[in-house]
């Protein structure tokens, strides 16, 4: 795993300047908080960093995009299915089974329920646990702890923190606090463009 | 008033039996317009006759058949016109023309090159195929942009896609096609019947009533041919919806 390194990024859309010459290095292994107001292109970021935006100017090195998971802003669950297909669509080589089981035990879920029957709550609980049980070398978050009560936000920092394994965790948080419960803190503040 | 629907739409289909009664009461002549309880007398004979099942039987699996192959072959063709703008710009043209030619038209041009005993099933076919076909590239047009882009990043198996994913979302199509679909079968199907006349068909019964004017069993079959589309229907609907809810369910981890 290396560093990740954005080169002079620039992305607009329609006309809007969103992103402009970002340039900013993400150590490998480390927990990175990137913040800024609504509007400065976090998301935008995240998305370039997953490869499913493409910049209009500069580049991105050291993100193996066959090796990326998410959180995203929505939880993105295939709603019919239940929590234990959806965690093993994304990680099917998953061989700790019995590891992840019990994370999903400790996230107070049960894998046969299908999502649709969850509350929102379990819902985002469900995308956490999929992020971190799929291979990947970087994970980003978006929003992470939305709808998830102080107990609930403190178990599942817990149980991010120890699924880490020396991957790169990037998360876009509005809270400062919620970046000490995962063991990082604020390593980008995106300004608002013009 | 008319929330509930389960009592009121049986109330209604009853209060139109009323209006045909009457009506035939009024007419007074069976030969014009059979009313509704002497039709039901005659079909509730005929269901006594082996010789209803098996013309039954005949009609419903060639039709049936026809539209189950319309289902495999339209969805087939949805996904692969999804996938590939060339397929779906080949097909465009042949899907409209399709589309717009009458059944009498493709029955007589089948009866030139087909026996009349599978002729319903090529008719129905045809029929159904742009139907279904155009309701499941809907659905697949509609799939969720938010949950393909995870899956993309997720890097998850096309056969997971499919399960847990298109199938899910087309499937409201799917069934809301079979409910048109089924309908539109047995009506061109019975046309095609009509036509061609192949032995033992329903159609072949319809019009020896015709040409009889016997219009007990005209209006006999007609029912039974309802009343087959009805259950046919339903029956479809409810094993698609089992099937696809267990599949896309998915085994735990």
């Amino acid at each position: 795993m290396s560093d990740i390194v954005l080169q002079s990024i620039g992305k607009s859309f329609g006309g809007k300047r969103v992103l402009d010459k970002l340039s900013h290095t993400f150590a490998a292994g480390g927990v990175h908080g990137l913040t800024g107001p609504s509007g400065s292109g976090k998301t935008t970021l995240l998305n370039i960093l997953l490869g499913l935006t493409a910049p209009d100017t500069g580049a991105v090195s050291g993100v193996n995009t066959a090796a990326v998971s998410a959180v995203f802003q929505e939880d993105r669950l295939c709603e019919r299915a239940s929590v234990g297909a959806n965690i093993r669509i994304a990680a099917p080589r998953a061989r700790e089974k019995n590891a992840l089981r019990s994370l999903i035990e400790e996230m107070g879920l049960d894998e046969k329920t299908p999502v649709h029957e969850l509350s929102g709550g379990m819902k985002r609980r469900a995308a956490l646990l999929r992020a971190i049980a799929a291979p990947s070398e970087l994970i980003v978050m978006d929003e992470p702890f939305t709808g998830l009560d102080e107990a609930v936000k403190q178990t599942a920092a817990a149980a991010i923190r120890r699924s880490l394994g020396g991957r790169t965790l990037i998360v876009v948080t509005h809270s400062e606090s919620d970046l000490t419960l995962l063991g990082g803190s604020v390593s980008l503040t995106l300004p608002l463009l013009g | 008033m008319f929330r509930n629907r389960r009592l009121w739409i049986p109330l209604c289909a009853l209060f139109w039996l009323c209006v045909w009664q009457l009506a035939s009461m009024r007419i007074g002549e069976e030969i014009l317009l059979v009313s509704p309880l002497a039709a039901a007398a005659r079909l509730w004979e005929m269901l006594r006759e082996p010789s209803f099942w098996s013309t039954a039987g005949f009609s419903m699996a060639r039709i049936m058949g026809g539209f189950l192959l319309s289902l495999a072959a339209g969805s087939a063709l949805a996904a692969l016109a999804y996938r590939f703008g060339a397929v779906y710009v080949l097909l465009a043209p042949l899907i409209s023309a399709v589309k717009s030619v009458p059944v009498a038209s493709y029955t007589i041009l089948c009866l030139i090159f087909l026996s009349t005993r599978s002729l319903s099933l090529i008719i129905t076919f045809l029929m159904t195929l742009p139907v279904v076909y155009e309701a499941l590239l809907e659905g697949l047009r509609q799939t969720d942009a938010k949950l393909l882009e995870m899956a993309s990043v997720f890097r998850i198996a096309p056969l997971h896609r499919l399960r847990y994913i298109y199938i899910p979302q087309t499937l409201p199509y799917l069934v809301s096609v079979i409910g048109v679909g089924v309908g539109i079968a047995w009506k061109s199907g019975v046309a095609a019947e009509v036509i061609g006349l192949p032995q033992g068909a329903i159609g072949s019964r319809l019009y020896e009533a015709k040409i009889t004017l016997d219009m007990r069993n005209l209006f006999a079959w007609t029912i039974a041919v309802m009343l087959l589309c009805y259950f046919l229907e339903k029956l479809i609907r409810f094993l698609i919806r089992r099937a696809a809810r267990a599949l896309e369910r998915g085994r735990a981890l």
